[in-house]
């Protein structure tokens, strides 16, 4: 958080009263949303709500043992991040502290109160390559250079966006090359304004761009389910609703390790500390498939678990968007993803509740459907103010109570973003993972990238995908009657069509996210397998037709192979898929 | 320390006084009645001018003649070695007839949060000797994992088998590390606590066990004090003094219902089915003191209990522990009344730290697939019970025959072993091969095709080793 490097302190104010998090303040001298510092440990607080003299403050930190009758200072500014190269590899908490940081300067793993620490390190120099020249017109938004900030990432150093005023435009007067930090001036403009790779932004107002643009690309995740029936688009919305237990955080975590996005932001809001220790052990470790660097090269996690301090927890989301709109700044695609969304709409519930606000629908406030949208809107492909094109793509995940989608955070969730992944107690229960329900879930970006899978994976990929959900919706019709007669009291086609839907199922929805090979699936890849199963499917018709028993067909040695296909190594799958289809077609045809 | 007689109301378990100098948010405080009994509080609301308190002991008897004392600090929990072996009340008093506690240490019980940066991520195995628990959801170091029951259910038994039978596969140069286990009651019974007790004296594990009981006659508020006095002291013996802990909470349900007791009387907003909207960071700041801390020899494992009421999952107490643990053991009725001991549906409990601490080096190779293995199977043949009912066993398939015979199996022999008897993890997955063994080799897809070479038992006569 910037505000360790500020020292301009305004007015002091007292404090009138404490209940939890919420604490108000008489006399303080300060705008919403400023920041402020709360006690004589310097809590760390955001001004929420002015009535006359009395300003409420909700703290970030715990306030055990705060007292009426201490001091407040205000900072004279809104809630802000550190905008610079240091953040990828960073992991931080709900207001941009760097955990690590953290972790020595209170000399324990537990956290303390009242320790601030900047979100980059300011003593760090980075090796700065000017892209422009002396005597160059820049403009708000420029790259005036880069600076290598970790293997995968070059960083773009950019005249910030409230430096010059609109369609103005100012010379470069002077740039050099070199070792800085990132507080030292790397370009100065014909205005007197000085660039450094450091800048600031108030996390809860959007980055200024050009406009949004249709998208047209997707964000492959490596899931075949996703890839295969239900993409996303770069750019694009998403949330992953579901009961506990049902597979989120894995979800989740699989598109933060695989999804071919250029950096990707990872919050955990309220989730579990543990999970958090994972992300941040096995990060480091794993390649990323795109580019082989270190997952983490291109990664920036913001934890805020259950634990912490609720107020921060409401603003780890605005932390982490503003760090990916940043990102996209530089013409970078972003993805963004939110471990829960619902646990960031508790936490305004508990402030809320906190001000005595007059509750809208289950005690959550009347503007959690404004928020909601407020956020997701901020995702989006767009066109930059220096000309790049960037986008950010919103991942949400919702944990609704009882796994009851009604409720209102999925509800107000469902309204705004456009693809939707259901996940579904059933089918975690039976271990079927990603336990991603095909009939709920949809995504409406299917139509705008059927044009770049046509070109860059299959021509046909729009047409198998359609015989795949054919066969997977009629076998759910199928089942209703299996529940109640029994698989064999079925027509032989029928029977068959279900075989083929297990085959659908086992080898191709699912996938195994613990599994080397399997965890990330090539679009080529799940193309294949899905042609293989066609090939299955349209030979063993043939068969059915030449009068050869349902049995018979299943019972062909090659068939359970189809199941193996996700374990191949990518680089094999294709022969393998090859070889398999042969096999199927000559032991099918030889049965009749 | 300033003395008040100020008391301007009193409702419920909350007493209000007017202050002219300012008190702290949390504070301890004092209230001494007009017979001179001491009644403890906290501050839950503090302005310049009045403070909201709530007593952990109950209300009555205090009038407005009462006076109030500010102690100037936060509610702390006496820490040192010596309390293993100690009973303690829900406050933290020694109720033993013991000697003094000689504190090494006076510790906030509101615990602060451990860094996510400095955790250790949870994977060593902790074997209960419970199959339906190691093998199928199993334990690690660290982990939280709590288990969802229901009124009248053998959960008690479960959980004293547990901390009877929990040990850690010792490693070499690990000899430091010592098990033990602390025990929170919250509102339970005193014929539960007897029950509790007896078994702790009878099987000597009181010697390793600290016991916090806040009884069912109890006060309510107090409840809201107990696990923070638990695992703080579980935080002292696993951070600072090396020990594995093992933290049993039982039951979560009648913390929950102080909670909303306080909020009721707080006048607050009530979030779903009365509860307060906080519960979820409530229950968070205390499930989320399990864990591992790098560097750090020892560990904090939870296993709270807590009784589902109506047996409903969704309710908002099950609903809000099920999103903060790391899964949940499932005590099933049904199973209970077929007589299975434990009666554990593997089905909805989930471990999920399982797949980090078991494999090859840690409980054996095939352990992952056997397990998907026998829960794909096992559900398989739970949805043709089903359909059993309806058109009888003769229709069906000589394979879906297999999976009913499997899941009948299944839990005769696998989860079926009864409160005595402690099964080893190699015990347990041979059981597991076994039953698996009864179904065709290309149905098992989910175990690696080595494992199926080594441990497939051909014949279906094999011979099922007996439970002893």
């Amino acid at each position: 958080m910037s505000k360790a490097t500020d020292s301009d302190v305004r007015e002091d104010g007292i404090i009138e009263s404490v209940s939890g998090p919420v604490v108000t303040a008489t006399d303080l001298d300060a705008r919403m949303n400023d920041v402020v510092y709360v006690g004589h440990e310097g809590l760390m607080g955001e001004v929420i709500e002015i009535e006359g003299n009395l300003t409420t403050i909700q703290v970030y930190e715990e306030t055990s043992g705060v007292s009426p009758g201490e001091p407040v200072e205000s900072t004279g500014a809104p809630l802000s991040v550190d905008l610079g190269p240091g953040m990828l590899d960073s992991i931080y908490d709900g207001v941009q502290r760097p955990l690590d940081v953290l972790e020595e300067k209170m000399g324990s793993a537990f956290l303390d109160r009242g320790v601030d620490a900047p979100g980059i390190d300011l003593e760090q120099t980075w090796e700065f390559t000017p892209e422009v020249e002396e005597g160059d017109e820049v403009s708000n938004g420029s790259i005036v250079g880069t600076v290598p900030e970790t293997e995968s990432i070059d960083h773009k150093v950019m005249v910030p966006p409230d430096t010059l005023g609109e369609d103005e435009t100012a010379e470069v007067v002077s740039i050099e090359s070199g070792a800085f930090t990132v507080e030292e001036t790397v370009a100065e403009l014909d205005t007197g304004d000085e660039i450094q790779m450091r800048q600031e932004w108030p996390v809860r107002e959007a980055r200024p761009t050009v406009n949004k643009q249709t998208p047209t690309e997707p964000l492959t995740s490596g899931q075949r389910i996703l890839d295969g029936l239900f993409p996303l688009a770069k750019g694009g919305t998403a949330a992953i609703p579901g009961p506990f237990g049902s597979g989120k955080t894995v979800a989740q975590q699989s598109l933060a390790k695989f999804a071919d996005a250029d950096i990707v932001v990872y919050i955990g809001c309220g989730e579990r500390g543990n999970e958090m220790t994972e992300v941040i052990d096995d990060f480091p470790d794993l390649p990323d498939p795109q580019t082989g660097n270190p997952l983490m090269a291109r990664t920036c996690l913001i934890a805020n678990t259950s634990n912490m301090p609720v107020a921060a927890r409401e603003s780890c989301v605005y932390t982490g968007i503003t760090i990916a709109e940043y990102y996209r700044d530089m013409g970078y695609d972003v993805a963004l993803m939110a471990d829960s969304t619902s646990r960031w709409a508790e936490a305004m519930r508990e402030i809320s509740s906190r001000l005595e606000e007059m509750p809208g629908e289950e005690g959550y406030p009347a503007y959690l459907a404004a928020r909601l949208s407020e956020f997701y809107e901020r995702a989006g492909y767009f066109e930059n103010i220096n000309g790049t094109e960037g986008s950010v793509s919103a991942i949400g995940a919702v944990s609704p109570p009882g796994g009851d989608f009604s409720e209102p955070v999925t509800q107000n969730t469902l309204r705004i973003v456009k693809t939707f992944w259901a996940l579904d107690a059933d089918l975690a229960e039976r271990r079927h993972f990603p336990a991603i329900n095909w009939d709920e879930s949809y995504s409406l970006y299917r139509d705008q990238l059927d044009p770049w899978f046509k070109e860059n994976v299959a021509d046909d990929w729009p047409d198998q995908r359609q015989w795949a959900i054919d066969v997977l919706d009629e076998e759910g019709e199928l089942q209703e009657i299996v529940q109640l007669v029994g698989k064999d009291a079925l027509p032989e086609d029928q029977q068959l069509t279900l075989e083929v839907a297990r085959f659908l199922k086992e080898a191709w929805l699912q996938q195994n996210a613990l599994h080397d090979v399997d965890q990330y699936c090539p679009p080529e890849k799940t193309y294949h397998i899905l042609g293989a199963i066609k090939t299955f499917n349209d030979e063993a018709f043939d068969a059915l037709e030449a009068g050869v028993p349902v049995d018979e067909i299943t019972d062909i040695d090659a068939l359970p192979r189809l199941n193996r296909i996700g374990t191949t190594p990518d680089d094999e799958a294709e022969e393998f898929v090859e070889e398999l289809e042969e096999e199927i077609t000559e032991q099918l045809r030889a049965l009749y | 320390m300033k003395e008040y007689q100020t008391i301007t109301e009193i409702s419920g378990p909350l007493v209000f006084a007017e202050v002219d100098e300012p008190v702290g948010y949390d504070e301890i405080v004092e209230i001494e009645t007009a017979d001179g009994e001491v009644r403890r509080g906290q501050v839950l609301d503090t302005s310049s001018g009045t403070v909201a308190i709530q007593t952990f002991e109950g209300t009555g008897g205090i009038d407005r003649e009462s006076s109030v004392r500010f102690l100037g600090e936060t509610m702390k929990m006496p820490v040192t070695e010596d309390l293993l072996g100690r009973v303690l009340d829900g406050s933290g008093n020694p109720i033993d007839d013991g000697p003094d506690i000689v504190p090494d240490e006076r510790r906030d019980i509101v615990g602060a949060a451990i860094n996510p940066y400095s955790r250790e991520y949870p994977e060593e195995f902790i074997q209960t000797g419970v199959s339906a628990i190691d093998g199928m959801n199993t334990l690690v170091r660290g982990q939280k994992l709590p288990i969802f029951s229901g009124s009248g259910l053998p959960h008690n038994d479960l959980a004293l088998q547990i901390a009877r039978q929990a040990t850690v596969p010792e490693e070499e140069g690990d000899e430091d590390s010592e098990f033990a286990v602390i025990f929170g009651a919250m509102g339970i019974t005193a014929e539960e606590a007897n029950e509790f007790m007896d078994d702790f004296e009878r099987t000597g594990a009181l010697e390793r066990s600290v016991v916090f009981m806040n009884l069912a006659d109890d006060p309510a508020v107090e409840r809201t004090v107990t696990p923070r006095l638990a695992l703080t002291t579980a935080e002292y013996l696993a951070f600072d003094k090396g020990y594995h802990v093992l933290v049993i909470l039982t039951d979560m349900t009648n913390y929950c219902e102080a909670l909303r007791e306080i909020g009721a009387a707080r006048e607050e907003v009530p979030g779903r089915r009365g509860y307060p909207g906080y519960m979820y960071t409530d229950l968070a700041q205390l499930y989320e003191r399990a864990g591992r801390i790098k560097g750090q020899e020892g560990s904090v494992t939870q296993i709270p209990i807590l009784t589902m009421p109506s047996d409903d999952i969704t309710h908002p107490i099950p609903d809000l522990t099920g999103y903060i643990t790391e899964g949940q053991i499932l005590v099933d009725r049904d199973l209970n009344s077929q007589g299975l001991q434990p009666p554990i549906n593997v089905l909805p409990s989930l471990s999920r730290l399982m797949d980090d601490g078991i494999g090859e080096g840690l409980t054996r190779g095939d352990h992952g697939g056997v397990s998907d293995q026998i829960y794909a199977a096992y559900a398989e043949g739970e949805d043709l019970r089903d359909l059993v009912n309806i058109v009888g066993r003769e229709a069906l398939s000589e394979r879906d025959n297999k999976f009913l015979d499997f899941a009948d199996r299944f839990e005769e022999e696998f989860v079926e072993q009864g409160y005595d008897t402690n099964r080893d993890i190699d015990e347990t997955l041979d059981i597991g091969w076994d039953l698996l063994s009864m179904l065709p080799k290309e149905e098992l897809n989910r175990v690696d095709e080595e494992y199926i070479e080594e441990y497939y038992v051909e014949e279906e006569s094999a011979e099922v080793p007996a439970d002893d």
